[in-house]
């Protein structure tokens, strides 16, 4: 029973029935078969919703921790593999991820703090799929795609989306109550890309963004080509700017084709007034963040 | 009432074995039944770093981390650092460069000063500045903090010339 710090009364707990922890994929998925169960890594999230709302907490708690196959970073024939408890200051010092994916990178360096860093994973930033999340960006931006594990009459099931699939809206995701994260994979990109990613928040640090811009594009003289644009916290989900990226595919990189991608991205986004910003002013800051980051790659 | 389960770990170098409700967080356990007092409640969300503690080296909020979460870790507070040789250099440093204003957030800081000192994230200001990003003094007192902190990574690297 915890005790609110204002008044000091006891305020009502969840009512968490079973605590597991599974120390393999097999035992863990067996234990979500029901669908009662809400699997925590580094609770960075969900720890706070639940004290938020104690109702929330649901009556099966499954910790992936000593789930051994779900740690590291590694090549894995063509892929960027990453275990989904590999935790945000793993992603910002890992060489690996610096070479294949230095946006992701960037992305986990404008992450929460310190000690949020440590505790939080790819996996739980993906599963709570905040329309805000750090990570979906660049995700979506290195068509990373989610593998998603079930067991199901005595058999393990494994199916494979894309990130941007995965995401359905704001907390929603396409995991079934069944399923277990088990890995977050990106394809090897096989040409140099140039990548941007500019999150716009009040503070530096701890700040949930008002919204973030990445860019990855293959870059032919003074052209984009194979270009992804991605935009979080201005629509339900993370999402890809597919009007921006034909306006800027393979046209050569002058102020007007930036003023026109920059233009083209008002039509795609549907943002919420909410305590960070107004509607009207996230669609000012993805216009001229999207200028900016343009800018700086024309110049580059 | 949520179910209670039983965990061992090492608090600050000593093996412990508690009983605790799965919702409990680490700061929960620490100020109530294990009624160790010196990490502090502020936000209570992960955002003032009042709370920090390291958890296998690691520092992170425990007012956002349970309890059960830590069964078979080694859980550092402001207690253990304060009998901690280690530390020596970093609480001096604290006293000598007047770090303290009302103190509330000391503890925090000075878990994030050892967390910065071991991962030898770099001793310039700039990188001392970001590490402490977590961590909030209502009192404006940071530049003290850095001072303090910088101080310690230097006498640190000195001692490592010897």
């Amino acid at each position: 029973m915890s005790r609110n710090r204002h008044t000091g009364q006891a305020e009502p707990t969840g009512s968490v029935r079973a605590y597991h922890t599974p120390d393999s994929v097999t035992a863990a998925t067996a234990l979500l078969a029901d669908g009662q169960a809400a699997v925590i890594a580094g609770g960075t999230d969900l720890v706070l919703q639940c004290r938020a709302a104690p109702s929330s907490w649901q009556p099966v708690l499954v910790s992936i921790r000593r789930i051994d196959a779900l740690y590291g970073v590694r090549e894995d024939e063509g892929w960027l593999w990453l275990g989904p408890l590999t935790t945000v200051n793993e992603l910002l010092l890992d060489p690996l991820v610096a070479r294949h994916a230095p946006v992701l990178c960037r992305a986990a360096d404008c992450f929460a703090s310190s000690q949020v860093r440590n505790a939080a994973t790819v996996g739980g930033n993906l599963c709570n799929a905040s329309p805000a999340g750090d990570l979906l960006v660049p995700l979506i931006l290195l068509d990373a795609q989610v593998e998603l594990c079930c067991f199901d009459d005595g058999v393990a099931r494994v199916r494979s989306l894309p990130v941007e699939q995965f995401l359905i809206g704001p907390g929603r995701t396409s995991r079934q109550p069944n399923e277990l994260l088990t890995a977050v994979r990106v394809p090897l990109a096989e040409d140099t890309r140039v990548f941007a990613f500019e999150k716009f928040g009040t503070r530096p640090a701890l700040d949930i963004a008002t919204v973030s811009v990445g860019l990855s594009a293959v870059r032919t003289g003074d052209r984009l080509t194979q270009v992804r644009v991605a935009l979080g916290a201005v629509a339900p989900t993370a999402l890809r700017a597919r009007e921006v990226e034909a306006v800027l595919e393979n046209r050569k990189l002058d102020d007007e084709t930036i003023a026109s991608a920059a233009s083209a991205a008002l039509e795609e986004i549907n943002p919420i007034d909410d305590v960070r910003a107004s509607s009207w002013y996230r669609k000012e800051l993805i216009h001229n963040l999207l200028l900016r980051v343009l800018r700086n790659v024309a110049d580059s | 009432m949520s179910l209670i389960h039983e965990i061992a770990f090492l608090l600050n170098g000593s093996p412990i074995r508690v009983s605790v409700p799965v919702t409990m967080t680490v700061l929960e356990m620490l100020r109530g039944p294990l009624n160790m007092t010196g990490t502090k409640l502020g936000c209570g969300e992960g955002e003032c770093g009042a709370c920090s503690v390291l958890v296998d080296g690691q520092s992170m909020n425990s007012c956002i981390l349970l309890a059960v979460e830590c069964d078979g870790r080694e859980i550092t507070s402001i207690e253990g650092l304060a009998a901690d040789p280690g530390t020596a250099g970093l609480r001096r440093a604290f006293v000598d460069a007047g770090a303290v204003q009302c103190g509330f957030c000391t503890p925090g800081m000075v878990i994030q000063g050892k967390y910065l000192l071991d991962a030898e994230a770099g001793g310039d200001r700039a990188a001392i500045s970001r590490g402490l990003e977590g961590n909030l003094c209502r009192c404006t007192g940071y530049q003290k903090v850095i001072d303090a902190i910088e101080q310690a990574i230097v006498s640190k690297a000195g001692a490592g010339d010897d």
